[in-house]
């Protein structure tokens, strides 16, 4: 069931950011099948959103992120700006990398975000890194490093942990559960007692949490930043969810029963029970819609701005590759 | 001027950029204990467990940890042991370290030294003595060091800390107690070689270790009347396309000789580039030296049939001079 929400204004600022990652993954997709202004694949967190908004939302801008191929809404909820992402999205000028990495490599160093990643898992070392090389440095900024259920068959799932705890490094890794590893069930494809087993099994403390319900997201999150700003280790957060859309914005997704996906668009996306919640309390449909209508107004422009953005200079092709033995100066 | 062994020579390297520079710090297994190879002997008393740090058996976690670590401003050196191990982590070092600056569009560095001991070691068998400096050189984004004399273990090692790039860094473990004199005022940029002996009949490529076979070689055609140039390439990329184009202009005959194997190789990269720009120079054929496409045995009458020796590069020598000397 899901809680009372404690804070009307923090309820509201939950629902906006859900609402603002849906606009933006929403009219993405347009963008990508109707459009074809999204050039590359690009992999929807919908139904996710409230993983990103109540994890993010007490994370610092200068803390650091790490997040994976399907990183839209960590990355807006770190405080990305949307039309340099739909930039990156269809390649242009002023996107956040440029043109160069488009939606799977979208990073924003201004506000910590230092990379999605291509390649499952592959974002926990390097998370674990960032957190020791912070702790070397001397500064009290934590490190969040979010990953898909699928993550946790790779390597660098254990190897990341292990080093994370070993090094006692503040870091928040979260296992956002979509259920599916690209188009395959997660638990079909795990063995032994799942995520959690394996994070305690290194000694790493570890919640649960539903996290289609952005309060309670947003809560455990409150107690573990709290701890890892204080205490310094290393903590795991199990976020139960639910990717209502394909793999790919291209992919139909029909290896999944109708009554699943049914049930969950029904009675467990994660803004219309967060919409619900509200309602519950003193705030009235009109507020709902409103703060609806201002994320999806806010989306249509950065993607009306973005669609009418240049592509790259040529020139950028072979900048930023190397200083030494740069291809500017030799690339053969 | 010092006399210094190669595996000391960056160690002092090491210890200078660590004194001047308190970002720069070293990662790896056994590190505190001087690494395997004594490479860093001494370190952790001086720079405490921090800053030479001792690592988890997890190549992945040591190469992308430190990548981590490198994105929010350390400089670290990354130690993998064998160049072998390297390949445990490889998405690491080719798809994330490699590509981070271009795909962020500039917005990240990697300055890391990833230093993997590579090389022929006597019956280290097959696990245990690769080069594979070749695929290093093949991906855009890294700088490949061969060095293979203290001098240049020392300077370029320098230059590797101080580089924003991410510099494979391939030390041959046949080598550690190989003396030599090292100036520290002595600057090596990536991408200049070293013209090991001056000579103007035969020009002989090579690197890292089989430089200095290259260096044995040339000694050996001095007996037989033949003056060969040797240039040490001591990086891989960059590496430096105009010595060997001047030399070949100026001797006429071209002899690449690695330890690696010779198929798909960097020697091929050498002949290619020749053939392409200086084929007009060229007064006899290229001759390419380096391993048959099998595998390092561990028996040392097996493990002799992959070596590259001095004589096969006097030989080689020979040929594309078309000269056969018994």
């Amino acid at each position: 069931m899901s809680r009372v929400c404690p804070n009307l204004e923090r309820g509201r600022v939950l629902l906006l950011m859900m609402e603002r990652i849906r606009a933006f993954e929403e009219q993405a997709c347009i963008a990508a099948e109707r459009d074809k202004l999204v050039l590359g694949a690009i992999h929807p967190s919908i139904g996710q959103e409230g993983v990103a908004a109540g994890v993010m939302h007490n994370v610092k801008r200068d803390d650091i992120l790490l997040s994976t191929h399907r990183g839209h809404g960590h990355t807006l909820a770190k405080g990305a700006d949307p039309l340099a992402m739909l930039r990156e999205l269809f390649g242009r000028q002023g996107g956040c990398c440029g043109g160069k990495g488009g939606s799977m490599h979208i990073a924003d160093f201004d506000v910590g975000m230092l990379g999605a990643n291509g390649v499952v898992a592959a974002n926990i070392t390097i998370a674990a890194g960032a957190a020791h090389g912070i702790k070397l440095l001397g500064g009290d900024r934590i490190t969040v490093d979010i990953f898909g259920d699928g993550a946790i068959n790779r390597g660098p799932f254990l190897e990341g942990l292990n080093w994370a705890a070993v090094f006692n490094l503040p870091i928040l890794f979260v296992c956002e559960d979509n259920r599916y590893s690209a188009t395959t069930k997660t638990s079909s494809m795990t063995a032994g007692n799942g995520v959690v087993a394996r994070a305690e099994a290194l000694g790493i403390k570890t919640t649960v949490v539903d996290g289609n319900d952005v309060e309670a997201v947003a809560d455990a999150a409150a107690e573990i930043t709290r701890r890892l700003r204080t205490c310094g280790q290393p903590e795991f957060l199990h976020a139960l969810t639910y990717r209502r859309s394909g793999h790919t914005s291209f992919d139909p997704a029909n290896y999944r029963s109708p009554d699943e996906t049914e049930y969950e668009e029904r009675h467990n996306d994660p803004i219309m029970r967060q919409r619900e919640r509200l309602r519950s309390m003193e705030i009235g449909d009109k507020d709902i819609i409103a703060i609806h209508d201002v994320a999806q107004q806010e989306m249509s422009e950065a993607l009306r701005q973005a669609a009418e953005t240049p592509f790259p200079d040529d020139k950028t092709a072979f900048e930023d590759v190397q200083d030494i033995g740069s291809p500017v100066v030799e690339a053969y | 001027m010092a006399l210094m062994t190669y595996v000391e020579a960056s160690r002092v390297a090491i210890r200078e950029a660590m004194q001047s520079d308190s970002k720069v710090w070293c990662v790896g297994e056994d590190l505190g204990r001087g690494g395997v190879f004594g490479q860093y002997a001494g370190l952790q008393e001086e720079f405490g467990s921090d800053r030479i740090c001792d690592a988890p058996i997890s190549e992945a976690a040591i190469m992308g940890g430190a990548f981590g670590a490198a994105m929010v401003g350390t400089r670290p050196i990354v130690e993998m042991r064998f160049s072998d191990f390297a390949l445990c982590a490889t998405d690491e070092l080719v798809n994330q370290i490699a590509k981070a600056r271009f795909m962020f569009g500039g917005q990240s560095r990697a300055p890391m030294v990833i230093r993997k001991p590579m090389g022929l070691w006597r019956s280290s068998a097959a696990q245990h003595s690769q080069s594979l400096e070749s695929w290093y050189a093949h991906i855009p984004g890294l700088v490949v060091a061969c060095p293979g004399t203290a001098q240049d273990n020392y300077s370029l090692m320098k230059a590797a800390i101080a580089c924003d790039d991410p510099v494979v860094y391939l030390e041959h473990k046949n080598i550690w107690a190989l003396e030599g004199e090292v100036d520290r005022d002595i600057d090596v940029p990536f991408g200049s070689a070293s013209i090991r002996r001056q000579g103007n009949d035969v020009t002989l490529v090579s690197w890292s270790n089989t430089a200095n076979i290259a260096v044995d070689a040339a000694r050996l055609l001095e007996e037989v009347g033949i003056d060969a140039e040797v240039v040490d390439l001591r990086s891989l990329w960059p590496w430096d396309k105009s010595a060997v184009l001047d030399s070949v202009h100026k001797t006429g005959h071209l002899v690449v000789a690695q330890e690696s194997v010779a198929v798909a190789g960097f020697g091929a990269e050498v002949v290619a580039t020749v053939v392409e720009r200086a084929s007009e120079a060229l007064k006899g054929p290229v001759r390419r030296i380096g391993a048959p496409r099998s595998l390092v045995a561990y028996a040392p009458n097996l493990e002799d049939k992959v070596r590259v020796t001095a004589e096969m590069i006097v030989l080689a020598a020979q040929e594309t001079m078309g000269k056969t000397i018994k």
